[in-house]
């Protein structure tokens, strides 16, 4: 096992490395210079060479990446142009907030995900079934920043009940788990909740109906065990596929959040990327995007290696 | 996500599953496709969603043509009138426009930009697909760890970021989606392709002389072209989400241009005031999605192609 997480870390590298170059060449595919954001427009061409050589963009580029890379991997990710703080200090807590709203969303869309799955999987071609697949192309073709707004329109400001947008009545933009703030936490997450829920309700209900129709099942039922022994043996098999599309889905939560985010005004990453992008704010834009990237990449490597640590069919090549 | 499949062994399956319920497929031979056409027309449900993909194209179409009122023209004496009003249908927004004819306009850019980035992305991601499929080797693990790099960005993450650095416009939010779409096609054709290279009729095509670039237009192409193509459809309900998106966000579409998103950012303030008007653009965003979601899974099982 420890061999197996070894080797993958080895094919991991050359994907994180090749993350960090795009993230680096992000700054650099904006027209223009990086520096013509922070500028004023009658700036003298002497002030623009020494804020070049300052900010070492008169340096060849991959020269640039090499200094990029070895601040980054010390933990410095620059300075915020808007805010003038250390671009991790920023992210680090958008991160946090947008870590919340991501798992609380998950967790919801699991637990309806996988309930609607079984169901639909056990009773086949049901009323039931068919609502549990109209449920999952709902979750996935939904606009879920319209979603969002429909949810406010309805339970805000028609209903009165929720509070429409930020994530406490304080506006500090930290988020704590107290009735207060759990007020704030249901529209958000339920809104974000409809895309795994869809997914996996697929997922469970093709794992669950496979499962249903294997020799071993027939087996389990001809020897007299009780249903619910049968269903133990069901979800056991299905459990490491449905895992492991829910750490994905987690994944991609995090990174897809910011539409999200826009329609409640919740303070974690997605807000602050917004902000980065119409700020011009280069080094935030960057920092926060490569923050979420490799945190894709190392929930990857998690969910492979706990995927193939349950389930024993996954041969360790 | 693909099961690995080959497009022989679908066609195959398409043949075979077609028989029991169309016996007659056997008297009359329609080829694939027929019998993929053949059995899509006895879908009601894709055939609904075909029906509502059509009628939207048409407007999108004719729109500047046959919009009720002038979708620019705004009146500030008659700002957020509901829907059913006598003469704005389906109410008017922030500024005074009529909705409808916003809406039948906006269909224009957001289908455009929802379809094309899917459609370039498909020519050019079955391209590299193939190449890395079927020549193998060194070429295959360049490219393909290249597009390894490209899945360690959550979609949506890879089109806003690509487009928050490009900055705002039309052109530069169908480059940003392009280059999202381009590395999941890729991999379904380069997994496509590697099912089939060993295949009997590509050694016949090479043991006839034809060149690896004939032969990957000809035999490779017409076979896995199918597979690629579905997939590639299924992909457009998100394309029009993520499109809508970078509108909604301001990345996309500037006003006073209509298009669904930038309606939706723009009707934002007025939910207080008129929330059925503020949420209708989103509306025609959903109807629009879930028909191509709803079309693209009948063709999936008219083919016979499993997930």
């Amino acid at each position: 096992m420890l061999l197996y997480i070894l080797k993958r870390l080895v094919t991991v590298t050359p994907v994180a490395f090749g993350v960090s170059v795009v993230c680096f060449l992000l700054v650099h595919l904006a027209p223009g210079d990086p520096l013509s954001a922070v500028l004023p427009a009658d700036a003298t061409q002497q002030t623009i060479d020494e804020m070049r050589s300052a900010y070492g963009f008169d340096k060849p580029l991959p020269v640039q990446y090499a200094i990029w890379l070895w601040h980054v991997l010390h933990g410095d990710l620059g300075v915020s142009i808007a805010t003038g703080r250390p671009v991790a200090q920023e992210v680090g807590r958008a991160v946090v907030n947008s870590l919340i709203l991501a798992s609380v969303a998950t967790l919801i869309g699991f637990t309806f995900g996988t309930f609607f799955g079984f169901v639909a999987g056990y009773k086949r071609n049901s009323l039931l079934d068919r609502a549990a697949s109209a449920l999952s192309v709902f979750g996935v073709s939904v606009p879920h920043y319209w979603l969002g707004m429909v949810l406010v329109i309805v339970f805000s400001a028609t209903l009165g009940w929720l509070p429409p947008t930020g994530a406490g009545p304080d506006g500090s933009g930290n988020w704590r788990p107290d009735i207060e703030h759990l007020r704030y936490i249901i529209l958000p997450t339920v809104t974000m909740a409809v895309i795994p829920m869809g997914i996996i309700a697929r997922t469970v209900r093709a794992l669950v109906a496979d499962i249903l129709g294997q020799d071993f099942v027939e087996a389990l039922r001809a020897k007299g065990m009780s249903e619910f022994g049968v269903f133990k043996h069901v979800v056991r098999n299905a459990a490491p596929t449905a895992l492991a599309i829910m750490g994905l889905q987690l994944g991609y939560l995090l990174g897809g959040s910011i539409l999200i985010e826009t329609v409640f005004a919740w303070p974690g990453t997605g807000f602050l990327l917004n902000a980065a992008i119409f700020q011009r704010d280069l080094p935030l834009l960057q920092g926060s995007i490569l923050v979420l990237a490799m945190f894709f990449v190392a929930l990857n490597l998690i969910v492979d290696v706990m995927q193939t640590a349950l389930d024993p069919r996954i041969e360790r090549a | 996500m693909t099961a690995p499949l080959t497009a022989a062994s679908v066609a195959l399956d398409g043949n075979l599953a077609a028989a029991p319920d169309a016996p007659e497929a056997f008297v009359a031979s329609r080829g694939f496709w027929g019998h993929v056409g053949h059995r899509l027309v006895r879908d009601p449900v894709a055939m609904a969603a075909g029906v509502v993909i059509l009628v939207v194209i048409a407007i999108a179409i004719l729109s500047p043509w046959i919009t009720p009122m002038d979708p620019y023209k705004g009146s500030m004496l008659r700002r957020l009138k509901p829907v059913g009003d006598a003469t704005y249908w389906l109410g008017s927004d922030e500024l005074g426009r009529d909705m409808i004819s916003r809406l039948m306009l906006g269909s224009r850019l957001s289908l455009f930009m929802g379809v094309t980035p899917v459609l370039i992305a498909f020519v050019l991601g079955s391209g590299i697909g193939i190449l890395a499929g079927y020549v193998g080797g060194w070429t295959n693990t360049i490219l393909m760890r290249t597009i390894d790099v490209f899945f360690a960005f959550p979609s949506v993450l890879l089109a806003i970021a690509l487009s928050g650095a490009l900055g705002a416009g039309i052109f530069n939010s169908i480059v940003s989606l392009t280059c999202v779409f381009v590395p999941q096609i890729a991999r379904v054709a380069e997994s496509v392709t590697t099912g089939i290279r060993r295949r009997d009729y590509i050694d016949a095509a090479k043991l006839s002389g034809a060149s690896a670039f004939t032969i990957m237009r000809v035999q490779v192409l017409g076979n896995v072209v199918g597979p690629i193509f579905v997939y590639s459809t299924s992909l457009i309900s998100v394309s029009m989400i993520l499109a809508s998106g970078l509108s909604f966000l301001g990345l996309g579409v500037r006003p006073p241009e209509p298009e669904w998103g930038l309606m939706l950012n723009t009707l934002r303030t007025a939910i207080y005031v008129n929330p059925l008007v503020a949420a209708l653009p989103g509306v025609a965003i959903f109807l629009v999605s879930i028909s191509f979601n709803l079309f693209s899974d009948g063709l999936r099982s008219a083919m016979e192609i499993r997930q």
